[in-house]
């Protein structure tokens, strides 16, 4: 028995030695094999996709992502074009606001006032409209402290106050984009019925309106121009508060180029918005007499009326004539 | 003063994940967030590599640029960090990142974030050097004790390294020349605008 088990040990010995002999000669052979020649190189996936993604074990697939360099485009929109797109945007509507009130200042009422008003504007109408603007006012002023905040507004205040500041502008932002939302949405349908162009825009544009040129082309309840800032107000809020939302809710429908091309659409749209909006103050208040009055008390003078929306006074007064008007009788 | 940047050799990198949990451990990390993540590449096909990526504290940081508060400053080592009481959880910090470093805790409204969280490379936060703020709100502050990140300095495979950029770049550079190959320093290029020659 003693022999056999020594038989056994020798041969495995054997074999053992055999292995080792035959093995020795692999590991040189190993080292010259290059393991990276199919191995996935990092320039080369960067140029196919721009960018890399890979698996994660972590539950949060999306950290899957692993370099982005798209964010440097973004940066360079958001520090530098976007600057440049509002300053000029804005600080440009301002100046020539300035300019075209010191050359024409306010537009007058020819005809002077009759002392009769007339409704143009419910109480419901107006609330609507105060609801949107006031939210539209805190949204813009919130909106450009994120932009133009940093290089204006933290070298005066400090860090703190800037940073408590814009923690609570952001919360403004945040919780009043739903009333600004629904305002838009209600503004839409309140409002539609005046706002389709028709032919008489045509006339009221090459005329310049009341405001540029210098006599009152016949315009309906809404004129060309005031169906401009209607349009503007409904794609440019939808615009915003898409966009808005995509930002508000990460990664519910996009990831972060999604997010990226949000931001742009929405601070684009959002500075030229504010520029618009400026214009539609200035005639709302010093650029036009009688016009506040309007959203105002809800009432205007008649000859106000007459002069700036003819037909309309027209409409309305067949219509009180017809005995089912409640808007002219509803005046004094 | 060293410039401290961080390297994974994607060529000895296991996916272990070590270096993930590692981090969650010593900086005490909230659920749902990671510092750190191992993103595997080409998955289960040939080539397969992994890289273990955070906060790559990149020379000219695209997030401290962007930040509407600017709450981002940078270490004398090189390190970016930000301070949490400024930061207002905007989210542009995450826009701009290469790397995904920025992490939010849920606690905001409507989905959005909390104060932005990431990788500190174990250097804490404005706060005093090791102080219990300092701790709650960033972690650990290793460096400030004179130690590297932990997730460099426990890497069973020593694929991670972390520390000076010129130190790093050169025991990269002796591997690759002692084994003859190397799939090069991932995001290097984007974060520090160089690549390792090997």
């Amino acid at each position: 028995m003693a022999s056999f088990a020594r038989l056994i040990r020798l041969t495995i010995g054997a074999w053992a030695f055999l292995l080792l002999v035959i093995a020795l000669p692999a590991p040189s052979v190993a080292q010259q094999v290059n393991p990276t020649a199919s191995s996935v190189k990092e320039q080369q996936l960067l140029q196919e996709l721009n960018r890399i993604q890979g698996r994660v074990s972590i539950p949060d697939q999306r950290s899957g992502v692993l370099v982005q360099p798209a964010g440097r485009d973004w940066r360079e929109f958001r520090n530098v074009t976007l600057r440049w797109i509002g300053g000029i945007a804005i600080l440009g509507m301002l100046a020539v606001l300035v300019i075209f009130y010191l050359s024409r200042g306010m537009v007058r009422l020819e005809s002077g006032r009759s002392g009769r008003t007339i409704v143009r504007f419910t109480a419901f109408e107006r609330f609507v409209h105060w609801v949107t603007a006031a939210c539209f006012i805190v949204l813009a002023i919130s909106g450009l402290n994120i932009t133009f905040g940093r290089p204006l507004l933290l070298p005066l205040i400090g860090f703190e106050a800037f940073s408590e500041w814009s923690q609570w502008a952001k919360y403004a932002h945040i919780y009043l984009s739903f009333p600004f939302t629904i305002g838009v949405v209600v503004i839409f349908l309140i409002w539609i019925a005046g706002n389709i162009p028709n032919k008489v825009d045509i006339d009221w544009l090459k005329r310049g309106g009341g405001i540029i040129g210098h006599d009152h082309p016949p315009a309906y309840r809404f004129n060309a121009g005031q169906k401009a800032i209607y349009w503007i107000v409904i794609i440019g809020g939808t615009a915003v508060a898409v966009s808005g939302y995509l930002l508000m809710f990460p990664f519910y429908l996009s990831g972060i180029e999604g997010m990226q091309w949000a931001q742009v659409v929405h601070s684009i749209v959002a500075v030229l918005f504010v520029a618009a909006m400026l214009a539609h103050i200035y005639i709302g208040t010093i650029g036009m007499e009688g016009a506040f009055e309007a959203m105002g008390s809800g009432t205007v003078d008649v000859n106000w009326a007459k002069e700036h929306h003819s037909l309309w006074v027209e409409e309305e007064q067949a219509r009180a004539a017809s005995g089912s008007a409640p808007r002219t009788a509803a005046a004094e | 003063m060293a410039r401290m940047k961080f390297l994974c050799d994607a060529d000895r990198c296991i996916e272990c994940n070590a270096c993930v949990t590692a981090c969650k451990n010593e900086h005490e990390v909230p659920w749902g967030i990671n510092r750190r993540r191992v993103v595997t590449i080409n998955d289960g096909k040939p080539g397969e590599r992994s890289v273990s990526m955070a906060c790559m504290h990149c020379t000219d940081a695209p997030c401290a640029a962007v930040c509407p508060v600017n709450c981002f400053y940078t270490t004398a080592d090189g390190v970016v960090l930000h301070s949490k009481d400024l930061c207002i959880g905007c989210g542009y910090c995450f826009y701009a990142c290469p790397f995904g470093a920025p992490q939010y805790p849920k606690v905001g409204n409507f989905g959005s974030r909390g104060k932005m969280d990431k990788c500190t490379f174990c250097a804490g936060g404005p706060e005093a050097d090791g102080s219990r703020e300092e701790y709650e709100k960033y972690g650990a502050n290793r460096l400030a004790e004179g130690k590297l990140p932990l997730c460099a300095e426990m890497c069973s495979t020593k694929s991670l390294l972390a520390g000076d950029g010129e130190i790093i770049a050169q025991i990269y550079k002796e591997r690759v020349m002692k084994r003859g190959y190397g799939s090069g320093a991932w995001g290097w290029k984007t974060a520090y605008r160089e690549t390792i020659e090997s």
